[in-house]
């Protein structure tokens, strides 16, 4: 039995057929905030002044409040520069797939969002950056920019009135470390994905030199309810410091995988048990990463936790994206480790030396504990190596999302840790428990 | 010349969109890779150096750092198998084994008779549905051995 939601919008449109052309998402009331925006003469400020009050919080992550971060954009009476947006749709945080159904079923959601953002930070343009694996999401914005620009919605004097906007598709091309907002911008000047050391920051100093703002799908998909049902509507739901809904992708082993759209401050055995229909073949919890494998290791003990920014960190991890990834009693953390530490090695831009070579050792580390052939002082080493990365020791945050969930499986599974150098081998396999399949060696042979 | 007059004329519409004529270079790569054989060649790299008024070694310093853009050519399909943990937890590992053994390709590389590529793919950002593969640019997800089965024989 599923508890519902307070109430739900965010996946609304998207469940009804042809929830991609403008007609049906027009017949659902969409672009309704814009026009009365640009219809009521509603001013600029009072636009941010909404999202502010609303207290949306940054979905793609880091949580920063999206309303403040429009006001960091410089006055243009002072300051006449070109003003910018880019939308980060370039979501590849493991476990994360939730911009990627709302980009593909109700796109038109999105571009509602990026005029109001436009119109409140007076912009010239919005480029959306979408990650150039996510080829139909990609078509189907693309697709909904023409029909809005038809529909007079995109493009010049919008609707009759003197606010102009364009949004402009852009395609990654497979690198992580674009999912930063600085390396984000980099990409889009056609360059290396490097992040730039902060500040200055994007507000002063973004795409081409420019005053710019990033912020993610899910948080711009946000505005275009805000605006039209208000910023108390929207504190109704959620908690005190972190109102609205959010969608919680669910993968690993649970019976239901999928994208759940749920409050935030739910619990996150709720969100397992009872819409993901709990860990699958009937095992137990082992542990979960609350918000994308950047987000340290939670064990099983903690899944009554709250699911908002707040309370998870009090819990010692980070909400992040809100991707939970659910691990059963057979799964190996060493393993999990290990693919995750390849990961970050893999997508480090190499910048910076920490973040260049530590995740490259805390991969060989893990492989070599996992492959049966771990040392003593291999786990202090990898504590070592993780305090020398992070916090805060680097440009981007890349370095970070590395070594604190290495902290996180050292504290929460020392033993199991101990227990793979002890006996040279995965200890579930060795107790005959099943787990899983192909040894590290086999892998990287 | 590597650069055809159509791409030509589709890269000088694309440009229009940004301020800077540089921006246009990592689409323009992906056109050129998906017209132009499915790889970028060093000549490629060469001409696109030319149209966006580049060192060569700059545009090479771009297509290496992005891994959808190859630097060599890829077997007539490629398939491209994630192997981050959402994937992982729900067998990957298996659905990576067994393309192998019906393609004929190593683990990360080519078929002898140049028809499958198959490679290892971080986070598709299909974590809800794993496992999944992208073939030749279109995900196929929820995997199961039946599935691929099924798949992989219709290229047959």
């Amino acid at each position: 039995m599923i508890t519902p939601a307070s109430e739900t919008y965010l996946l609304t449109r998207a469940e009804q057929p042809g929830s991609h052309t403008i007609e049906v998402f027009k017949r659902l009331g969409g672009y309704a905030a814009i026009e009365k925006v640009l219809k009521q003469g509603i001013s600029r400020s009072d636009v941010t002044t909404e999202v502010k009050n609303s207290g949306l919080r940054g979905r793609g992550g880091a949580g920063f409040p999206t309303g403040l971060k429009w006001t960091f954009m410089p006055d243009p009476e002072k300051d006449p520069r070109t003003r910018y947006m880019a939308v980060n749709a370039d979501e590849s945080e493991p476990g994360t797939c939730k911009d990627r159904v709302l980009m593909r079923e109700d796109p038109h959601g999105l571009i509602e969002g990026c005029l109001l953002a436009a119109y409140a930070m007076q912009l010239s343009a919005v480029y959306i950056y979408v990650r150039g694996e996510y080829r139909v999401p990609y078509d189907r914005l693309q697709a909904a920019i023409d029909e809005a620009r038809a529909a007079n919605l995109v493009g010049e004097n919008i609707l009759g009135t003197d606010f102009s906007c364009e949004i402009h598709m852009h395609k990654g091309a497979g690198a992580y470390i674009c999912g930063e907002e600085t390396g984000l911008m980099e990409s889009l000047e056609g360059k290396r994905g490097h992040p730039r050391p902060k500040p200055p920051f994007p507000a002063g100093f973004g795409l081409w030199g420019q005053p710019t703002t990033v912020n993610n799908v899910e948080s711009i998909f946000n505005v275009p309810f805000i605006i039209n049902k208000g910023a108390q509507w929207f504190r109704g739901m959620g908690t005190e410091a972190s109102p609205g809904n959010f969608l919680c992708g669910i993968s690993g082993h649970v019976n239901r995988p999928g994208i759940y759209e749920v409050p935030l401050g739910i619990s996150a055995e709720t969100i397992l048990n009872e819409y993901a229909g709990g860990v699958w073949k009937g095992r137990k919890l082992k542990g979960w990463f609350p918000g994308g494998s950047s987000t340290g290791i939670l064990p099983a003990e903690m899944i009554s936790t709250a699911m908002d920014h707040d309370s998870i960190k009090g819990v010692g991890s980070m909400f992040g994206t809100g991707a939970m990834i659910i691990l059963d009693e057979t799964a190996c953390t060493v393993r999990a480790s290990r693919v995750l530490a390849h990961f970050y090695d893999h997508e480090s831009c190499g910048q910076c030396s920490q973040c260049r070579e530590g995740t490259q050792w805390l991969y060989q580390i893990f492989a070599r504990i996992e492959a049966g052939k771990g040392e003593v002082g291999d786990l202090e080493a990898l504590e070592r190596i993780s305090k020398q990365m992070a916090p805060g020791k680097t440009i981007c945050a890349l370095a970070d999302a590395a070594a604190i969930p290495t902290l996180a499986v050292l504290r929460h599974f020392h033993d199991e840790l101990e227990a793979h150098i002890r006996e040279g081998c995965c200890p579930l396999r060795s107790k005959g428990e099943g787990g899983q399949s192909q040894s590290a060696q086999e892998v990287h042979a | 010349m590597a650069l055809t007059d159509a791409l030509k004329s589709e890269f000088e519409e694309l440009v229009k969109k940004y301020p800077q004529r540089r921006a246009g270079l990592i689409p323009a790569l992906h056109r050129c890779q998906e017209d132009l054989g499915g790889w970028i060649s060093p000549e490629i790299m060469e001409d696109l150096a030319e149209f966006f008024e580049l060192e060569p070694i700059e545009v090479y310093g771009v297509a290496s750092f992005y891994p959808m853009f190859k630097l060599r050519p890829q077997g007539k399909h490629v398939i491209g198998i994630c192997e981050n943990v959402a994937c992982d937890l729900r067998g990957s590992d298996e659905i990576i084994d067994q393309v192998c053994k019906l393609t004929g390709a190593p683990d990360g590389g080519t078929s002898a008779d140049g028809k499958f590529t198959v490679e290892r793919l971080q986070c598709q950002g299909a974590c809800t549905t794993a496992p999944m593969f992208d073939l030749d640019g279109v995900y196929h997800e929820e995997l199961d051995a039946d599935k691929v089965a099924a798949i992989l024989g219709e290229l047959q």
